[in-house]
């Protein structure tokens, strides 16, 4: 079988660009693409798809790509489905990469299944683990199950290439290397319109000034035991003066006292920030699927008995409206007398 | 006249799975089936544009003979035609053998609109919507908000990134459906009776769909699922039961030894 698949070479990222903008995630998929690359002796390739985006090869270079594949088109101006998926058919078709790795993102998650079945290859979705097997060479791709209940392992053993979403925020990415550099091979592609394209009318900003909680370093994090949206104030009191943003988790989503962009968990966002204060959040599995990676964990709640108690790296036990307004001064008054 | 085709899945509510403590394995037992959601949005405005322009509303979802329920369900709320594609070959498909399978069901149909919703609960993966696009030839609109049909096109209003693009796609093509998308109406006693009494849910096995055996059940299926296992959890930190006073000094104490203040 591996004789069949000897063709098929290379670790290659979807590189996700909006208005000249990498996103995160992209970087990320790089970090984990070098390492499956060592493993299998391989390089990793970053395909950029844009307009006027050549400049962007430079960083994707210092972040450890080793070949940026350029496809530069007028069609690639904003993202649309049917070229952007004809732009990753053509260069898995020319290039054969051994795996394809995209961020799952709302356009990772549109692209990549139209791609896999374009391709005719299997896909694994929201993937939040990815390694080689030693044995077989195999990509073994780990995802949450059942609302985050299970993990499951896949494989792809009979097509090639071997495709994933992964979720943002859970790989790391690489150092930045500045003045590292990779080797720009620009891929020709014809684009010709279709019934399959589509016409962008507008685009809206939304009207929120909360910047992505996956980028946060610290969240104060709400859930059903806040008891009202009026009581979501004191964590963006608390979240002022630690330097941090406030997230919630589906309960108070569900509630309607927070944002859906603020919830964190199997079907809001994953996030791996440097403190996470998870305040009257009892711990549903699907809540700790997107926040367990954070590097230190405090849980406020008045059942001793939470779940969330479990995973917190310190756990008090007590009556958030009164420990959470007194932390809030504390740390204030500190910060004044510093 | 309009012709939709909406795609629905019957799904355990995943609310409501709990691990064996002991074992760590699901229990499945007592745990309800539900519509799923997204395809329940998905629905509903199908029927909305039913009720608006006129239009034939038609039901298919692919699962075992139980999955009769929520077709059953979506006659109820006012569906036309219902569809179950059920049958042992198309059993243990991943996303690519079900959306290659449910797309030739779907292409026996006619069709302006199909709807399908963003994801299932139970799977997570938004993929079968847009592979179904993929191998019906047609354009997908993914994550969709709002919807209205102008012309010969649907103009929708889509979640993208951190913003939203309104997109014109001609029909025919698909949209996935978010349960931000509306709310969804109430099945009626009259519906209900309809549904079972005079309605009828057609069955499709093997030899009603066009698709060839290299492409359905777990044969078709490129991936495959190697091990599943509960979920580690990282290990118990401290827990302490003080005053409030004394618990938010703990508390200023432990963000200092790790410098986050």
């Amino acid at each position: 079988m591996k004789s069949e698949f000897s063709e098929y070479k290379g670790v290659y990222v979807f590189v996700q660009q909006v208005e000249g903008v990498i996103a995160p995630v992209s970087f990320e998929l790089i970090g984990k693409a070098k390492q499956l690359a060592k493993a299998l002796n391989s390089s990793v390739s970053a395909v950029l798809c844009g307009h006027n985006v050549a400049h962007l090869a430079d960083e994707l270079g210092e972040y450890g790509a080793d070949t940026v594949v350029l496809i530069d088109d007028p069609a690639l101006e904003s993202y649309m489905t049917e070229p952007y998926a004809h732009a990753m058919y053509s260069a898995i078709e020319f290039f054969k990469p051994e795996i394809v790795l995209y961020g799952a993102t709302t356009i990772g998650r549109d692209l990549a299944p139209r791609v896999s079945a374009r391709v005719h290859t299997g896909l694994t979705a929201d993937c939040t683990g990815l390694e080689i097997d030693p044995e077989t060479d195999r990509l073994l791709m780990t995802r949450p199950a059942f609302g985050g209940n299970l993990m499951a392992t896949i494989i792809c053993p009979d097509f090639r290439p071997q495709m994933a979403t992964v979720r943002p925020g859970v790989m790391q990415k690489c150092e930045r290397e500045p003045g590292r550099k990779a080797r720009v091979l620009p891929f020709g592609v014809k684009f010709e319109r279709n019934d399959r394209y589509i016409e962008i009318l507008d685009v809206i900003k939304k009207m929120n000034e909360s910047a992505d909680i996956s980028e946060a370093k610290i969240l104060v994090s709400g859930g059903r035991g806040m008891g009202s949206k009026e009581n979501f104030r004191m964590l963006y009191d608390l979240a002022e003066v630690l330097g941090g943003r406030v997230a919630a988790s589906r309960a108070a989503v569900d509630a309607g006292w927070a944002d859906k962009e603020l919830q964190v968990g199997q079907t809001g966002k994953t996030v791996r920030p440097k403190l996470y204060i998870a305040v009257g959040i009892s711990g549903a599995i699907q809540h700790m699927a997107g926040m367990e990676e954070s590097e230190i964990i405090i849980a406020i709640n008045r059942d001793e008995t939470a779940p969330i108690f479990n995973i917190a790296d310190y756990g008090v036990v007590g009556d958030l409206n009164k420990v959470v307004p007194m932390l809030t001064e504390k740390i204030r008054a500190m910060k004044e007398n510093a | 006249m309009l012709n939709i085709v909406v795609c629905i899945k019957q799904v355990p509510d995943t609310n409501e799975v709990r691990l064996d403590p002991k074992t760590g394995t699901l229990i499945r037992e007592g745990v309800p089936s539900i519509m799923n959601p997204d395809d329940k949005a998905g629905l509903e405005a199908a029927l909305r544009i039913k009720d608006e322009l006129g239009a034939v509303v038609r039901v298919v979802s692919m699962g075992p003979a139980q999955a009769d329920a929520v077709l059953r369900e979506a006659l109820a709320m006012g569906a036309d035609e219902a569809y179950l594609v059920s049958d042992r070959a198309f059993g243990g498909a991943d996303t690519w053998a079900t959306s290659s399978t449910i797309a030739a069901a779907v292409s026996k149909l006619p069709y302006d609109i199909v709807f399908t919703g963003r994801q299932a609960i139970d799977g997570d993966t938004a993929q079968v919507g847009p592979q179904m696009a993929e191998h019906l030839g047609i354009p997908n609109v993914s994550y969709a908000e709002e919807i209205r049909v102008v012309g010969d096109s649907l103009i929708v209003k889509r979640q993208f990134e951190n913003s939203y693009q309104v997109v014109r796609v001609k029909m025919p093509c698909l949209v996935t459906a978010l349960t931000e998308l509306n709310r969804p109406r109430y099945m009626t006693p009259g519906g209900i009776f309809s549904a079972y009494r005079e309605k009828q849910v057609n069955v499709w096995t093997r030899p009603d769909v066009p698709v060839d055996d290299a492409n359905i059940g777990l044969k078709g299926s490129p991936t495959r699922v190697k091990e599943s296992f509960p979920k580690a959890l990282k290990g118990k930190g401290e827990v302490v039961t003080l005053d409030a006073e004394a618990e938010a000094d703990y508390l200023v104490e432990k963000l200092r030894e790790k410098f986050v203040i």
